[in-house]
């Protein structure tokens, strides 16, 4: 009973879903990413990985260089390089690449706690100061609407620019040349290469880019919403996000539709805490979700014809 | 002949060679693919690079195409040294390429497939469908090849598919354009169209490089014939100074004989009989709608038909592999030449089949064929591994006599291999389809099915094959032949079936040219 009185009382409330909005964002840069990587054709579930890296590289590089900005280039570079690794192994050695991604998951996961253990001498970095952080911006007078304002308009300046890129990432892939190649390599290399497109060179940017837009989650989540690095601070967002990429058939609106029911787990996990249910049971409230959504809602989704596949030219 | 003396005069001026390829080495370990080929191609002719499966044909147009890279020897385009580091090197020599399985991306529409990596406008532009469309609808009309550029690939037949990669070419302004076993799909029509194409786009002054190993195609449409074997130059022909004996003698290296030798059939009683039996296809259509017919004892019967018009779902449906939804199959005894007891085999599954007489040579040698990576021994039992001299009580396998059984096999069918213990896979397509043929006469069935018996097989292997399956006609089993070559239908039938969408739409004598086969297969009637 309690926990229903909790939950009525927290549904309305822009709280939860200016967390849900927030949230949403988090996971949508990391499902982006993913979703260009495997529209190329490469499988990419090292998200997490190169997300955790971008966090640990946006509070080291914004610290150095005492500027956000520079602590969201040395993010996104972070993000990155660890994508290049992937590129590398995957398309030029032609390794599996769900064990690249685990590989590049828990190497992450190691370099970011040595790297914060030799250069804080064990004491963990200290929470930054708000000049370093990524600021909230209010959009004007919309933003004083009630409820649509706080929930929309009064968000992390991430927000704004994941929500550009979804409908930036969108119009790339069905209406330009670009986005024609991309798919076209995604489900037929063979027939992309005999076309006159540069399949690695496809590949490869798009793998970056899943590592830039990642580590740009990553900064995200150190350099905005906690303003702080936490040994796996993560702590399985990337998954999440690829489950979203799945959930949205490897559609970018779809993609944003799922970021929003998995965020709303996300923040319905934290806003319930009142309810005196564990915070334990709450916390797998995401991931709960996002296995009745893979399993019920959606069942088979169809992947690019050729993702996963490494691509030999002159094979048939 | 005045064609000839035209090319030597040609030759004499010095003219270069649209294409010529000298020394081309490329080996992988342990095939040497190509060793050192040479090919000239004049300008404006029609080159027929024939060969046998393996010989090195398609390898070697890879090489030109820039797919691959050869170890040594040159390519010269228009007498400029060319390097052909990959396909886009390619397209800038103004070489195209159709490979014979199609490059097409079945989703994405016949322009976005046509103008893929040359898309009008800069690459980093919005895709102008507008443009697009209409540089195709210009090519369309110039060249006489009609299309509707917003179709997607996947809902378009096989003979548009072949038409878009025409196109394709086109679109990048190819002067050299190479077809890797362009009929091997086609319909005799869609052939014959084809043909007129090609030599429509010869006038225009291109060039055709034509791969196939149907020597009928090659007398019918090339000006020249490089012959390879065993990935070496066997010769180089005039068309119209040879005939299909001469080059057959090239690609093999010795006589063959192109035609199967067959006395006349003696039907005995109907042992195989099949009535309106439907069946669904995988994705839940229905594909068999009604395949009725009856096979004697000591004959062919030849199914013929487009590939996917219900052959292989016909096969699954009578090999206990796929479930009918109507109809019956059954198979009766023949014993001296009178019939005996009568077995309904429509629900059985496959080990039930053929413990009731029924042997079937598959269509997928590999998929469904063999085990490659299993040894031959393993491979020359598979689904007889119950029988009592090869295992005890079903359960321990008997190897002496296993092993014993596969060299058996081995010798009596030919079969080139070091050993019996060597994988599957370390065979040529020719020695795996003679230990399936092996195995699965030597069960000695009541029906043999053969699907596609000759399928990526060499002449050599492909006159021993069918010499065998008469043999089994000629000892009194219903035989029962699916496949896509019409040659082979027409030379080893004593009646033709001809199926159409799941249907049997035509049952014809095997004198029954190929055009009326050809009109058959495509749904029309000839009977007035």
């Amino acid at each position: 009973m309690l926990f229903l009185q909790v939950l009525l009382r927290v549904l309305p409330s822009s709280d939860l879903w200016n967390a849900t909005l927030q949230f949403g964002a988090l996971l949508l840069l990391p499902a982006l990413g993913g979703l260009i990587s495997e529209r190329s054709g490469i499988v990419n579930i090292a998200m997490e990985g190169m997300m955790l890296t971008g966090a640990y590289a946006g509070v080291m590089s914004a610290l150095a260089t005492q500027s956000v900005f520079g602590g969201l280039v040395g993010a996104m570079v972070a993000g990155g390089l660890m994508a290049l690794v992937h590129a590398f192994v995957s398309i030029n050695f032609k390794a599996n690449q769900i064990v690249s991604g685990i590989a590049i998951n828990l190497a992450a996961l190691g370099l970011t706690n040595f790297l914060l253990f030799v250069q804080t001498g064990g004491q963990g970095v200290p929470s930054l100061k708000d000049s370093l952080r990524l600021p909230n911006v209010s959009l004007g007078p919309i933003s004083h609407i009630p409820f649509i304002g706080p929930v929309f308009f009064q968000q992390n300046i991430i927000f704004y620019i994941a929500i550009l890129i979804l409908i930036g990432i969108q119009f790339m892939l069905f209406r330009t040349n670009i986005g024609l190649r991309i798919r076209a390599v995604g489900e037929h290399p063979q027939a992309a290469d005999t076309a006159g497109v540069n399949v690695y060179l496809v590949r490869y940017s798009c793998v970056i880019a899943s590592g830039i837009l990642s580590g740009l989650a990553g900064a995200f989540l150190s350099l905005g919403i906690a303003g702080i690095f936490n040994s796996n601070m993560t702590d399985g967002v990337g998954f999440i996000a690829l489950a979203a990429m799945i959930f949205g058939r490897y559609t970018p609106w779809s993609t944003g539709v799922a970021c929003l029911i998995f965020g709303l787990g996300e923040a319905l996990s934290i806003r319930l805490q009142d309810s005196h249910i564990s915070p334990d049971l709450l916390s797998t409230i995401p991931y709960i979700l996002t296995l009745i959504a893979l399993v019920g809602l959606i069942g088979r989704t169809t992947p690019p014809a050729a993702d996963g596949v490494p691509y030999y030219p002159g094979s048939e | 002949m005045q064609e000839s003396t035209m090319a030597a005069l040609v030759a004499e001026d010095e003219l270069p060679y649209a294409v010529e390829m000298r020394n081309i080495y490329k080996a992988w370990p342990g095939v040497v693919a190509n060793d050192h080929v040479n090919l000239r191609v004049l300008k404006g002719e029609i080159h027929a690079l024939v060969g046998e499966n393996g010989a090195g044909k398609t390898t070697l147009m890879n090489i030109l195409y820039g797919l691959l890279r050869s170890d040594s020897g040159e390519i010269y385009i228009n007498g400029q040294l060319a390097h052909l580091s990959g396909p886009r090197d390619a397209i800038k020599a103004r070489i195209g390429m159709v490979h014979q399985h199609f490059m097409l991306i079945p989703p994405l529409t016949i322009a976005e497939n046509i103008v893929l990596g040359h898309e009008p406008g800069h690459i980093a532009s919005i895709y102008d469908v507008k443009k697009a469309r209409a540089a195709i609808l210009e090519l369309s009309r110039q060249y006489g090849l009609p299309i509707d550029p917003d179709e997607r690939v996947e809902k378009i037949s096989v003979g548009l598919q072949q038409r878009v990669e025409i196109l394709k070419m086109l679109y990048r302004a190819a002067d050299i354009l190479i077809m890797d076993e362009p009929t091997g799909v086609l319909t005799p029509q869609e052939t014959d169209e084809l043909f007129v194409v090609l030599r429509g786009l010869v006038k225009q002054g291109k060039t055709v490089i034509f791969i196939t190993h149907k020597l009928r195609e090659v007398l019918a449409l090339s000006d020249t014939i490089t012959v390879l074997r065993r990935g070496k130059n066997a010769g180089e022909l005039v068309t119209s100074e040879t005939d299909q004996a001469a080059i057959a003698r090239l690609m093999v290296g010795r006589e063959v004989l192109l035609r199967v030798a067959k006395t006349p059939a003696h039907p005995g009683p109907t042992v195989l009989h099949v009535e309106d039996l439907h069946a669904q296809s995988d994705r839940g259509l229905e594909i068999l709608r009604g395949v009725s017919f009856d096979v004697h004892a000591g004959e062919i019967l030849g199914i013929a038909g487009v590939e996917g018009n219900g052959q292989s779902e016909l096969l699954e449906a009578l090999t206990g592999m796929r479930k009918s939804t109507k109809g019956q199959v059954s198979i009766t005894q023949v014993k001296e030449g009178l019939q005996g007891s009568t077995r309904d085999i429509t629900t059985m599954n496959a080990r039930e089949e053929r413990r009731a007489g029924l042997a079937h040579i598959p269509e997928d040698r590999r998929g469904s064929g063999l085990v490659l990576t299993a040894p031959l021994y393993d491979n020359a039992i598979l689904g007889r591994q119950r029988w009592p001299q090869f295992s005890w009580r079903s359960l321990v396998l008997r190897l002496r006599n296993i092993a014993s059984w596969a060299k058996k096999l081995i010798a009596d069918f030919d079969v080139r291999t070091p050993s019996a213990d060597v994988p599957a896979s370390s065979l040529s397509g020719g020695n795996q389809q003679k230990i399936i043929v092996a195995r699965e006469i030597a069960s000695d069935p009541l029906v043999l099915i053969a699907a596609q018996p000759t399928r990526g097989v060499d002449i050599g292997a492909i006159e021993f094959i069918h010499r065998r399956i008469i043999e089994q006609r000629d000892a009194g089993k219903a035989v029962l032949l699916v496949s896509a070559e019409l040659d082979e239908i027409r030379s080893l039938s004593d009646r033709i079936a001809v199926m159409y969408e799941g249907r049997i739409v035509d049952i014809v004598t095997p004198d029954a040219t190929e055009e009326q086969l050809g009109i058959l297969m495509t749904g029309g009637t000839i009977r007035s």
